[in-house]
């Protein structure tokens, strides 16, 4: 029997009347790498957040090294040696990497910053992980934040380390980099819980799995002895199937036909160059890349929000026949030629829909020039947002809640349903299924394609490769703002993407 | 010539030094305190009350007494009122700048009415005016004099004033370089993140908004004790409080810049009195002037755009650390 290192005996916690954590009894032992599995508002970070001092139990036990604790304060969890990597790092920008991990520190020998930074180079060459102490935060890129953070655990010399989704936002070789830097640590007799619903990391990485579903404790099973189809069972408690429908392009003509775009950003930095392609009526196109590679400005290009330097946008527009370049109009009058939007951000609410607003309303956001009166109609706006309640399950009291108040997976399927309501031409949808659980993805996914059927040109800018592989028909893949890429989706595999999307950035590193 | 404008720049500034320290040590904590104006003339009213009531109090006032009483009752002023603005926004999470503009209206208020009535209350009518303990607070060096210019410069004041730099230059030292200043900056940049890493935010908040005040206070109790010789006229601070925080801006969120600000907002301040032949209108044009500055001052940072020089990055935000 393996040495617990950490043990929750019947956790539980509520936010008003929503029960995060239901009764959870999870061991972790040390020497060991465990997952915790579950769909979205599953309860997996409340859970870690409550190990980590950041929530209080309501109801419940917490054991380290088999002696019951009482966590109550971040201080706390550090006191008893538990560091948490959180999904959003929590850095200071203007502070250096060596500033952020002392931060909060108490030492006794003074505050020297030389000495510290002396010793975050050691923990770096100790586990192999490349770091620059003295680099300021917001000059680093993503994987670089999280090296400071798993530091910074490391330098508190934590032996229980918890990390929350931490492969989201990092490139398939960044994943490979960290999962070998965390095996070291488990080898180096550290406890490592790392959260996550990405059912393959699991099975690569882990040695237990816990698995959780709505805030309850669905059971523990060692990875060896599991496969995928049954602990996506246990996390869902029903069988989804894992395979995306996918039809044959039909009838496809072109629809919008981008040449040589050029765009430079406020800083001056160029976000797009020289990017051509064609997206064809009836198909899918996938947009594959690092996150921060240009989606976002390729697609605010087409719908009218992004300036251009040089270039063109051609849509050939179904109803009249005629081709129409697309830079020279506003953003509005794209938008009622039939070419919609839907961008789905970091965090969720940033873009589309006002927070405070209640469904309807974030419906009428769209629609109310259509009124007559001077007075708002709310009507139409109404009945579309109970179809899209009712279609996409949206887990919501009513169409009258604010849109704050929901989970981020419904307010994504809110945003989504709103654009494919309006009967587009051409569909870009920029991570419509960010952060949502297997489910949710599902319901976009199909319609996604039912529009596809439709004979809309739809435009999928995803982060996961293995859905950008079965959903679409062709996908191009952009790195650092041109196309590295235009594979045929249904014959390339992920390794080919995934070389794709960092290739040119070597290149110009070597530079 | 030179040196009495140098002089003037200088007792002109120390009052926007003081207002300006405080509120940096504020902002820092990601508190965004516009009762600053408020709260520096609390600091001047509350000064002088203490002075009047220890000078009616006894026949023969001792310098000690004159010094401490009015000192402590100026802190104890500005102090109370920061901490009714700490309590607002950081324990109910107010909104921070309905609530310090609500401070600024009841500070300056609660300063003309005893400022104006005080001598009547007690029914001696006249100014309040509190003459014996400004002249001790206006003490300067004995060999000021004998120094010429030099001597003029930077001998020739009381106390308040090298005390207000020496705040600054400690503010600075600690902001910089010490354990408390980085964990006071990472509350006012992220306090999500200071929270996480084990820092009690909402200490933090109260202390920097609490001691941040006291020192703005100073602000106001210099220019009553020392700048006027401690005779109260209402209206008489002025706009100075305003211009303190738009020194904020101006010295970048660093106390040390502030001294070289304010000497400067100083000078920019009394220009055009040394200017010959201004009407009332074009002298109040060129009282303008520490504005349109820090205007430019705004401008020119927003356009080089370098991190390290804009405002605590979650300045005017409650912070909650179980919001969902």
């Amino acid at each position: 029997m393996a040495e617990a290192a950490i043990e929750l005996r019947n956790i539980t916690k509520t936010f008003g009347s929503v029960v995060a954590n239901k009764n959870v009894c999870i061991t972790a032992n040390k020497n060991e790498i465990l997952s915790i599995l579950g769909e979205n508002g599953s309860g997996k970070t409340t859970l870690m957040n409550m190990i980590s001092g950041i929530y209080f139990p309501d109801e419940g036990q917490i054991f380290i090294n088999g002696e019951e604790v009482v966590i109550r304060s971040p201080k706390d969890a550090f006191k008893y040696k538990i560091g948490m990597i959180h999904q959003h790092f929590k850095l200071v920008d203007v502070f250096t990497a060596a500033e952020n991990i002392i931060l909060g520190l108490e030492d006794e020998d003074g505050y020297d910053l030389k000495k510290s930074v002396e010793k975050v180079r050691e923990i770096g060459e100790r586990y192999g992980f490349t770091i620059d102490p003295e680099k300021k935060i917001y000059e680093m890129s993503v994987s670089e934040k999280q090296t400071v953070e798993i530091i910074r655990v490391l330098y508190r010399g934590a032996d229980i380390l918890i990390l929350d989704e931490p492969t989201a936002v990092l490139t398939p070789q960044e994943t490979q980099k960290l999962f070998a830097v965390l095996r070291r640590m488990r080898d180096d007799g550290k406890t490592i819980i790392i959260i996550t619903h990405k059912l393959h990391e699991v099975l690569s990485l882990s040695d237990r799995v816990s698995v959780l579903r709505k805030g309850e404790y669905i059971g523990t099973v060692k990875t060896a002895e599991t496969d995928e189809n049954k602990l996506t069972e246990m996390m869902v408690g029903k069988k989804v199937s894992l395979n995306i429908e996918r039809d044959e392009p039909k009838d496809c003509v072109d629809r919008l036909n981008v040449q040589n775009i050029n765009c430079i950003n406020r800083e001056g930095v160029t976000v797009l160059s020289n990017v051509s392609f064609t997206a064809r009526s009836g198909e899918i196109l996938g947009i594959a890349g690092i996150a921060g590679s240009g989606q976002r400005e390729l697609l605010e290009a087409i719908a009218g929000l992004q300036k251009l330097s040089n270039g063109s946008i051609m849509y050939l527009d179904p109803k009249t026949g005629e081709t129409e370049n697309l830079r020279d109009k506003t953003p509005m009058e794209i938008r009622d030629m039939g070419v919609r939007l839907s961008f789905v951000p970091e965090d969720r609410l940033g873009m589309g829909l006002v927070g405070n607003m209640d469904i309807v309303d974030n419906m009428m956001l769209r629609s109310y020039r259509k009124g007559k009166t001077v007075f708002l109609e709310r009507k139409a706006p109404k009945d579309l947002a109970e179809e899209i309640i009712s279609r996409l399950e949206v887990v919501t009291p009513d169409a009258n809640t604010p849109v704050r108040r929901l989970s981020g997976g419904n307010v994504q399927k809110v945003l989504v349903g709103r654009e494919i309501a309006a009967a587009p031409t051409v569909l870009m949808a920029a991570y419509p299924v960010r952060g949502l659980d297997i489910n949710s993805s599902y319901t976009i996914y199909n319609l996604l394609n039912e529009q596809k059927r439709k004979g809309v040109a739809v435009i999928f800018v995803g982060e996961d490769l293995d859905v950008l592989l079965e959903l679409c028909d062709k996908i191009i893949v952009l790195s650092a703002g041109k196309i590295s890429g235009v594979v045929d989706a249904r014959t390339t595999t992920k390794e080919e993407v995934g070389l794709l999307m960092t290739k040119s950035q070597e290149v110009e590193e070597n530079e | 010539m030179f040196a009495t404008i140098i002089n003037k720049a200088i007792v002109q500034g120390i009052p926007l030094l003081y207002g300006s320290t405080g509120e940096i040590i504020t902002e820092k904590s990601g508190n965004l305190n516009l009762g600053i104006p408020g709260i520096m003339y609390m600091g001047g009213i509350a000064g002088v009350m203490g002075a009047y009531f220890y000078e009616k109090s006894v026949a023969v006032p001792s310098p000690v007494w004159c010094i401490i009483i009015p000192l402590i009752a100026s802190l104890i002023g500005s102090a109370l009122l920061a901490l009714i603005y700490s309590f607002l926004t950081i324990s109910l999470r107010a909104n921070q700048n309905v609530t310090g503009l609500a401070l600024t209206t009841f500070g300056v208020g609660f300063g003309d009415f005893f400022g104006g009535s005080l001598t009547k209350i007690f029914g001696e009518g006249g100014n309040l005016s509190v003459k014996v303990t400004a002249d001790y607070y206006k003490t300067t060096l004995p060999f000021a004099d004998d120094l010429g210019a030099f001597g003029k410069i930077f001998f020739s004041y009381g106390f308040l004033v090298y005390l207000a730099i020496i705040i600054a230059l400690i503010s600075a030292w600690v902001l910089k370089k010490t354990r408390v200043g980085l964990h006071l900056r990472a509350v006012g940049e992220n306090p999500a993140t200071a929270d996480a890493a084990g820092i009690n935010v909402t200490k933090y908040k109260y202390l920097a908004t609490v001691i941040g005040g006291a020192i703005a206070g100073l602000g106001g109790f210099y220019f009553i004790m020392d700048y006027t010789g401690g005779s109260w006229t209402n209206g008489g601070f002025g706009d100075r409080g305003w211009l303190a925080i738009a020194l904020v801006i101006f010295a970048l969120w660093k106390p040390n810049l502030g001294i070289i600000g304010s000497v400067i907002f100083g000078g920019l301040y009394i220009a055009y009195a040394y200017i010959s032949g201004l009407s009332r209108s074009a002298s109040a044009i060129f009282n303008m002037l520490p504005y349109v500055v820090t205007i430019l001052v705004l401008i020119i940072t927003s356009i080089r755009s370098k991190k390290e020089n804009q405002p605590p990055a979650s300045l005017g935000l409650a912070y909650f650390r179980e919001e969902r």
